[in-house]
C-alpha cells in the first residue's frame, strides 16, 4: 500500500518515545509516566491517548480491533479503525480472539484475553485523586508517599450519602500492592478482568499526557472496606434479548413498541459470535 | 500539670527564614534586624531558635502580636511548612529520641495522622468543605489505616455529638455550617485518634461571644477528661488566661517571656508583654 504518511502516522522518533514510556510504565506497574503526548488528527478527549500507544506499538503483522463502548461499529471505533488502517495497511478485525491489538474506550472484551494479546484502553482522567486533590504538584507526593486517603475519602463519602460505593465507572485500583491507579471508565464488572490477566494492558490519556500499565499477571485489587466489600454490578436475572447470553455486562434498552426494560449484550462482538454460534438471528426470542 | 510530668513535646532551636540571610544577619544574636527583618538582604526571621517544653496533659499558651511566629511554630509542627532548622521530639514518637523532622515524608505524615491533632484558624484550611461531616472526621482515621466504614462513622458520629452537632446535620457538608459549627466539626476531626497532642491556632477567633464560650468550654472538657496536651495559641489574654497553664510570649519570632500564665499576666517582666497585658480591655 501506498502513503503519504509514514507507517503508522507517526514519525519514528514520536513511535520511539512513547515506546520508552510505554516501557517505563510496564516496568512501573500503575504508576503513571509523563510523556509528549501529540497532536491527532482528532480531538483530545477522543481517544487520542489510546490512539497514540496503538500507533506506536502496531507492526504490519498486527490485527486490530477498536471497540467503543462495547460497540466495533459506533463512530469513535469506525474513524480511530480507518485512520490506522489507511496509515498501516493492517488487518482489522471485530473478533476478539483474532485480534493482537485491542483498543477500548470503557471496556475490556467478555471474551477473556490471551497472553499475546495487547489491551489498550483509552483514560480521560488517569489520576484517581484529582477529585480530592486538584493539584498535579501535590497528587504526585501523595503517590510517592502512597498516601491514598484520598481515594478511600471518595468511596466513604459514597457509602455516606448512598448506602453504597455509587462509581458507575472507573472505580480505583491498587496495583501490584503499591499504585492506585484509575482504570479508566470501564464499569466495576470489568475490574476484576485485569487482575492476574493474560493479556498487556496499557492505558494512555492523551489530554493529559499520561500513560500507565498493567502488565500481564499483575495483582489488581479494586478499594474497598472491610464491611463493605467491592462489588460488580449485579447482572443476575437478566439476559441478552438477541443472543440470551447471561452473566455478562449488559446495555439497558427500552423497547421502543412496548416500552418494557430490555437487555442485551454490551459487547457486539461477543454477542454477534454467540448469534453465529447458535444460530439464532436478531429479533428471535 | 506537674513539671514532674514527662515532656511530651520538646521544641529545640525551631527556625525558620524566609530568604537566604546575608553575613550580617546570619550570625548568632545579630543586632542588624528590624524587628525579625534584615534590612540588607531582606530575609524574614520568622521564628528565630524557638525552645520550649510541653508536658503532658498540659495546656502551653502561646501569645504575642500579629507575625511574631506564634502560627508558625504550629505550622512547623503539622508539617504544613518546612523549619529551616531546629528540631522537635514527641515522647511517642520513637520514645522522643529522633527529631520529628528527620523522618520521611510517610513518616511525617504517620505523626500527622496518629499522634496530632490540628484545629486551624481558618476552617477552609482543615476541613473539605464539599465533604460530609462524618466523612470530613472519618478522613483522618482513614488515613491512619482504618478501614471499617460502621466503625468509622460510630466514632465520627459520638465525637460530633460530643461538639454538639445536630444528629441531623451530621451528613451535611461544613461549607453549609456557621463558622463556629465548622470550627467545633474541626474540633472533633482533630480528636478521631485519640491524638497525645493537639495544636489549636486561634480556636475562637472570630466567633461570636456565647458560641466562643462554648467551644472554649468543650477545649477546656477534652482536656480534663482525656488528659490531651495542647498548644494553645492565640491573641486574645482571655482565652489563655482561662485555658493555659503555662504561657510563652512571643515577638518578632522569639520568646520574650515564659512562665505560669497567672504570673506572666499578673506580673509581666517584659516591656512588650507589660504593653500587651496593659492593653487589655
Amino acid at each position: 500500500m501506498k502513503s503519504l504518511y509514514n507507517f503508522a502516522f507517526f514519525d519514528e522518533g514520536s513511535k520511539r518515545e512513547i515506546r520508552r514510556s510505554i516501557l517505563k510504565a510496564i516496568a512501573i506497574p500503575g504508576y503513571q509516566v509523563p510523556f509528549a503526548s501529540r497532536e491527532m488528527p482528532i480531538a483530545r478527549g477522543w481517544g487520542t491517548g489510546g490512539l497514540q500507544l496503538t500507533l506506536s506499538l502496531i507492526g504490519k503483522d498486527d490485527v486490530l480491533k477498536v471497540i467503543d463502548q462495547g460497540a466495533d461499529e459506533s463512530v469513535n471505533a469506525v474513524s480511530i479503525k480507518k485512520l490506522v488502517g489507511n496509515t498501516t495497511g493492517v488487518a482489522i478485525t471485530e473478533k476478539t480472539e483474532e485480534a493482537t491489538l485491542i483498543q477500548s474506550r470503557h471496556r475490556i472484551p467478555e471474551r477473556p484475553l490471551q497472553e499475546e494479546q495487547i489491551l489498550v484502553l483509552q483514560v480521560p482522567i488517569p489520576e484517581p485523586l484529582r477529585f480530592v486533590e486538584p493539584r498535579e504538584e501535590v497528587t504526585r507526593v501523595l503517590h510517592a508517599e502512597a498516601e491514598y486517603s484520598g481515594a478511600y475519602l471518595i468511596l466513604f463519602e459514597q457509602i455516606m450519602r448512598y448506602g453504597r460505593v455509587s462509581t458507575g465507572a472507573d472505580h480505583p485500583v491498587t496495583v501490584h500492592d503499591r499504585y492506585v491507579m484509575a482504570p479508566s471508565p470501564i464499569p466495576r464488572f470489568d475490574n476484576p478482568k485485569m487482575d492476574h490477566s493474560d493479556a498487556l494492558i496499557l492505558l494512555g490519556a492523551g489530554r493529559e499526557k499520561k500513560i500507565y500499565a498493567v502488565p500481564p499477571y499483575t495483582r489488581v485489587v479494586s478499594l474497598d472496606f472491610d464491611d463493605h466489600p467491592f462489588q460488580i454490578e449485579d447482572v443476575s436475572g437478566h439476559s441478552c434479548r438477541l443472543c440470551g447470553a447471561t452473566g455478562v455486562y449488559f446495555d439497558e434498552l427500552a423497547d421502543e413498541t412496548s416500552g418494557e426494560t430490555v437487555y442485551q449484550c454490551n459487547d457486539t462482538s461477543y454477542c454477534l459470535d454467540r448469534m453465529n454460534r447458535t444460530g439464532r438471528t436478531e429479533g428471535a426470542s | 500539670m506537674n513539671t514532674t510530668d514527662p515532656v511530651v513535646l520538646r521544641v529545640d532551636r525551631l527556625q525558620k527564614r524566609y530568604g537566604d540571610g546575608c553575613a550580617r544577619c546570619r550570625g548568632p544574636n545579630p543586632d542588624v534586624l528590624e524587628k525579625n527583618y534584615c534590612p540588607h538582604c531582606g530575609t524574614v526571621y520568622a521564628l528565630q531558635e524557638v525552645s520550649f517544653d510541653l508536658h503532658q496533659g498540659e495546656v502551653l499558651g502561646i501569645v504575642g502580636e500579629s507575625g511574631s511566629g506564634k502560627s508558625t511554630i504550629l505550622n512547623c509542627l503539622y508539617f504544613d511548612i518546612e523549619p529551616t532548622s531546629g528540631a522537635a521530639f514527641l515522647l511517642p514518637h520513637k520514645n522522643g529520641r529522633e527529631s520529628i523532622f528527620a523522618g520521611s515524608g510517610q513518616t511525617r505524615r504517620s505523626i500527622r495522622n496518629n499522634l496530632l491533632g490540628k484545629v486551624y484558624q481558618n476552617p477552609i484550611m482543615g476541613l473539605k468543605m464539599k465533604f460530609s461531616s462524618v466523612a470530613n472526621i472519618a478522613e483522618k482515621m482513614i488515613a491512619a489505616g482504618n478501614r471499617h466504614v460502621g466503625r468509622m462513622e460510630d466514632r465520627a458520629r459520638t465525637l460530633l455529638e460530643h461538639v454538639t452537632i445536630p444528629r441531623f446535620r451530621m451528613n451535611e457538608a461544613p461549607e453549609h455550617f456557621s463558622g463556629g459549627m465548622q470550627q467545633r466539626v474541626q474540633i472533633a476531626k482533630a480528636l478521631s485518634n485519640n491524638p497525645p497532642i493537639l495544636l489549636l491556632d486561634e480556636v475562637t477567633t472570630g466567633l461570636d461571644l456565647s458560641v466562643q464560650a462554648r467551644v472554649l468550654d468543650l477545649v477546656k472538657q477534652i482536656q480534663r477528661e482525656l488528659g490531651i496536651s495542647m498548644l494553645l495559641v492565640s491573641h486574645d489574654l482571655g482565652v489563655v488566661r482561662m485555658l493555659a497553664d503555662r504561657t510563652v510570649v512571643m515577638l518578632n519570632g522569639q520568646v520574650v517571656e515564659r512562665g505560669l500564665t497567672d504570673q506572666v499576666l499578673e506580673d509581666p517582666q517584659h516591656p512588650y508583654t507589660q504593653e500587651l497585658v496593659y492593653s487589655l480591655l
